[in-house]
């Protein structure tokens, strides 16, 4: 397959100069520069589903209606729960200054709150089993869990990155049409050497080869040079996010496999345009006698 | 004599069309020396293209190197092409190429390495007297130089059959001796030539070659030679 894809000095002649010179490393540039950034938005996207998914998986808080003013003694009930690791009582000035950001500082001041306690469970513990104690342990009080809190946008998030995923499968297939018009039309152009090639008996492999190294090549370099620049968008982009990504715990939204399969992807590209390149070619020239 | 060649009530047409060659009936034995003569529009060129394969036709069946090519297919045809020599009438260089790289390129599409190809090609060179041009492109070469490229490319594979359409059509009287002197020589070392021409004065400097006219697309053949080939014992 890779002698396949390979041409010698004297078969890469046959075909002229003319490297470069096409539409072809251009549409492979913009197409994986597309491509690229696409796939990381997705990655991005699924990586802070998993983060804030796994984040909110053992956080939970206690709701006490009407508790306030009762907070330190049913923290000291909590404490005692099996199954509950740790307890944060959530002060009353830290509700209201997340309440003011919506209803401004004189709009939270009169509204009655309850009484708040973050809990961590162990991990073994069964939320159900807890759920149940907690509100044995203390009248009025109940478990919830951050996830359910943040299910709705994990499943945004997810669908985000299902629909990234869909992107660049259509930025492939486009990429794989412009692949065989310029094919096409590369054909048309070396018609009259094609002819010469075919009458002193070259198969069609021979000839598809010939224009397969060609694509390839220009769509390596069409393609490196696309990524290249989205890895430059992408860093700068990651700069200006450092602070918003800090709210997942510093963690990276994209890990090492995901910036591997993003360098992977020019690749990929070129890879997919020398076997539609093949391809067009060979059906093209099946048609001739 | 074996047969390389033979038609069976061939007929030929593109699109829908009058038929250009209609009910050719004949054989080609190996080894001989045929001349393919007949007014403008006859059919000549498309002979040819059966004959090098760059046609089917649309009835009538064609065996060629004791291979029937009715129900051969496409798959088999470069293998076919590579025992065949054309020379084109309008030699069909490749215009990128050198003389060098045009000449080389049946031998390097059959596979040979490259140590393989230089010496055989500038031997070739050097047959149709162009050593000194074999980096030229066609571009820069004279007609006849060009011509004389075509036929050494034709000719640098060994083909069992050469076939040529008007091979001195582009070249002055001396130089159409001299090609044909060269197609005589490939004719002694066993290749069948078939050359279309409307020059009869080469079939006059050409004992022992047999004469096909074609008229309207139908084959004249008064002396019966192509249907009954005569042996090389015969002919001489």
């Amino acid at each position: 397959m890779i002698a396949d894809l390979l041409a010698n000095p004297a078969e890469s002649r046959l075909l002229g100069s003319g490297r470069l010179r096409g539409p072809m490393p251009w549409v492979m540039a913009i197409m994986t520069f597309v491509m690229v950034i696409i796939a990381a938005a997705g990655l991005a996207l699924a990586g802070a589903a998993e983060l804030s998914a796994s984040a909110a998986q053992s956080r939970y808080s206690v709701e006490i209606a009407n508790g306030s003013g009762r907070q330190a003694e049913a923290a000291e009930r909590l404490r005692q729960v099996v199954g509950i690791r740790t307890v944060r009582p959530v002060a009353d000035s830290e509700m209201r200054a997340m309440l003011e950001r919506w209803l401004g500082s004189s709009g939270s001041a009169d509204i009655p709150l309850p009484a708040l306690i973050d809990v961590e469970l162990a991990p073994d513990a069964d939320p159900v089993a807890v759920a149940a104690a907690v509100a044995r342990s203390f009248p009025g009080a109940e478990l919830r869990a951050h996830g359910e809190a943040l299910a709705p946008l994990v499943a945004a998030l997810r669908s985000l990155a299902l629909l990234a995923v869909v992107l660049v499968l259509l930025v492939a297939a486009a990429t794989a049409a412009a692949v065989v018009l310029a094919t096409l039309g590369a054909l048309t152009a070396h018609r009259a050497t094609i002819d010469v090639m075919h009458g002193v008996g070259a198969t069609d492999q021979q000839i598809a080869r010939l224009f397969q190294r060609r694509i390839a090549v220009d769509a390596l370099a069409g393609g490196l040079g696309g990524a290249l620049l989205a890895a430059l968008v992408l860093t700068i982009t990651a700069a200006t996010l450092g602070e918003w990504t800090a709210g997942f715990g510093g963690a990276r939204l994209l890990d090492r496999s995901d910036l591997s399969l993003l360098a992977a992807l020019p690749l990929l590209a070129a890879l997919l345009a020398t076997l539609v390149a093949r391809a067009a070619v060979l059906r093209a020239l099946g048609e001739r006698l | 004599m074996s047969t390389i060649v033979e038609f069976d009530r061939v007929g030929l047409r593109y699109g829908v069309g009058a038929e250009i060659l209609c009910d050719l009936d004949f054989r080609l034995s190996r080894g001989a020396f045929y001349f393919l003569t007949g007014p403008s529009g006859a059919g000549k060129t498309s002979l040819l293209k059966l004959l090098y394969l760059a046609q089917r036709p649309t009835r009538g069946r064609i065996s060629l190197f004791n291979t029937d090519l009715a129900d051969l297919p496409r798959s088999a045809f470069p293998a076919l092409r590579r025992r065949i020599g054309v020379i084109y009438q309008d030699f069909r260089l490749i215009g990128h190429l050198s003389a060098f790289d045009n000449v080389a390129l049946p031998l390097r599409i059959a596979g040979a390495r490259e140590e393989d190809v230089d010496g055989p090609v500038r031997e070739m060179l050097a047959w149709v007297g162009l050593s000194d041009r074999s980096s030229a492109r066609p571009a820069t070469l004279s007609g006849g130089e060009q011509q004389r490229v075509a036929i050494a490319r034709a000719v640098i594979a060994r083909p069992e059959l050469l076939v040529a359409d008007e091979p001195t059509g582009n070249v002055d009287a001396e130089m159409a001796k001299r090609i044909l002197y060269l197609l005589g020589a490939l004719n002694r070392l066993g290749t069948t030539i078939v050359i279309a021409t409307h020059d009869l004065s080469l079939v006059a400097a050409t004992p022992g070659a047999h004469l096909m006219r074609l008229d309207r697309g139908a084959l004249v053949d008064p002396t019966g030679a192509l249907r009954h080939p005569p042996t090389r014992e015969a002919r001489q």
